[in-house]
């Protein structure tokens, strides 16, 4: 109990949060990492899901994506990326951070888009909609709740992953964890916890923040989809 | 001339090296040993205690949601937060990299073993009962056969992120293979000790899901697809 105290402490010291490299920098470069590898992560796995999704193939395929980057230590590509063309520095913790984003934006984009109803499908051929048209208007729209869960998961999950950033000093809230650790327990005991709690904080945070975005951009008649969409997400990545 | 000479002798940083491979061979099996090692008790113990809280929870209707909605919530919690709770108390070493790991294992099996009892049909529920089946004969020799793939498919996940989670473990000093991904970071990016430390995990995950989706076929004779 003496380390919770001891993190108390630690939390309510105000230069541990305004010092450079305090907690404000650290949730900040956090921050900055995480949204530019959603970002990424968004901007290559949605056209790809949405177009595999519309074409109805490549399902193997995004099951396979899942399943090796599930292998893959986290470590690892935070180690390797810098060796390749990606050089040291920001870009190639991104980078490494956005592979562990696609499994669940392209899972939940090619199912989005394979759910929808084929009698909507089927109508929308109908009325004379080109396959591109079909796309944008009709199954993109009902992808909707799908596209929702998956950016919230793929989001929890960058933030989570952006702690391990600090193992090859990459910034971010891992830091003052490790930093603690690197102090010896017997010292850093309270810094440590305050950095779990912190990093657990954030992860918690933008989990509820984007539940609610993912409620507030699902239609009404499409909120129990919505559910569904939530624990074949859920399922369909573990890990971090 | 001479630094010439030298820098050819140098075996520069090749991204694999058999020369690495073999001088270290004591490292590395060391490693991978503690890998294994680590990943097996940790699945065994996550199983052992996972099986028992499915089976309440499908029992006990109302448990279902607590459980679900705990284990989520522990699910979003990233690793480096749960070493950061548990390191100070449990110390340096393996005892918490075992209790981090054997966590997120827990999760994955419970939701999976759930999962999998809950397919079970009703239909067939109500004949073992109208056979005279009673609650554990029914779980046992019904319920839990028929669940087997969702289990099996919750042991395979859990095993193949806890390979991965391991290395996580380097924060404590005991991250078996991982330790060996971040000796080579810290040689000044040494290549071949990074790339044999990954491809290691790789393969173990690789493996070891191999030979559970083996175990699985042997246990689920009925699901094996007939010749046509």
């Amino acid at each position: 109990m003496n380390h919770i105290r001891e993190a108390v402490v630690w939390l309510n010291d105000p230069l541990n949060w305004t010092n450079p490299g305090g907690i404000l920098d650290r949730l900040g470069e956090h921050l900055t990492i995480s949204a530019l590898a959603v970002l990424l992560g968004c901007l290559v796995a949605w056209p790809i899901g949405l177009w595999l999704g519309h074409s109805g193939r490549g399902g193997g395929a995004v099951l396979l994506v899942s399943n090796v980057t599930l292998a893959v230590p986290t470590l690892a590509l935070l180690t390797i990326l810098p060796l390749t063309f990606l050089g040291f520095g920001r870009p190639a913790v991104v980078v490494a951070l956005a592979v562990f984003a696609v499994p669940p934006l392209l899972a939940n984009a090619y199912t989005g888009v394979r759910q929808a109803d084929p009698e909507a499908r089927d109508a929308a051929r109908g009325m004379g909609l080109s396959g591109g048209q079909l796309l944008r208007r009709v199954e993109l729209p009902l992808a909707v709740p799908y596209l929702a869960a998956g950016f919230r998961t793929a989001a929890v999950q960058v933030v989570a992953t952006a702690a391990l950033a600090s193992f090859v000093n990459g910034g971010g809230l891992g830091q003052i964890i490790r930093a603690g650790f690197g102090l010896d327990i017997a010292a850093g005991g309270g810094q440590i916890i305050a950095g779990g709690v912190l990093v657990a904080g954030l992860a918690l945070l933008v989990e509820a923040v984007l539940a609610l975005v993912e409620r507030v951009v699902t239609p009404r008649p499409l909120r129990r989809v919505r559910r569904v969409a939530n624990w074949r997400a859920a399922d369909a990545t573990a890990g971090g | 001339m001479s630094l010439h000479l030298s820098y050819r002798a140098a075996p520069g940083n090749p991204w694999f090296s058999w020369q690495y491979v073999r001088d270290n061979s004591d490292t590395i099996l060391a490693a991978l040993r503690d890998h294994t090692w680590l990943t097996a008790r940790a699945v065994l113990i996550a199983a052992v205690v996972a099986l028992p809280l499915a089976v309440a929870a499908y029992w006990f209707r109302s448990l279902a949601g607590p459980v679900l909605a705990v284990t989520g919530v522990l699910y979003t919690i990233p690793s480096l937060a749960l070493f950061a709770f548990l390191g100070p108390y449990l110390g340096i070493g393996a005892l918490t990299v075992l209790s981090v790991v054997v966590l997120y294992a827990l999760l994955v099996i419970v939701r999976n073993a759930l999962a999998g009892l809950n397919q079970v049909p009703p239909e067939v529920r109500e004949a073992a009962e109208g056979m005279g089946y009673g609650r554990w004969a029914r779980l046992f020799r019904i319920e839990l056969p028929l669940a087997l793939p969702g289990i099996l498919t919750g042991l395979r996940l859990a095993t193949v992120s806890t390979v991965a989670l391991v290395t996580v473990g380097v924060v404590v000093g005991r991250g078996g293979l991982g330790q060996l991904i971040f000796a080579g970071f810290q040689n000044n990016f040494y290549k071949a000790e990074i790339m044999t430390g990954t491809v290691l995990c790789v393969l173990l995950a690789l493996v070891l899901d191999l030979v559970l989706a083996g175990v699985g076929r042997l246990l689920t004779p009925w699901l094996r697809r007939r010749p046509a």
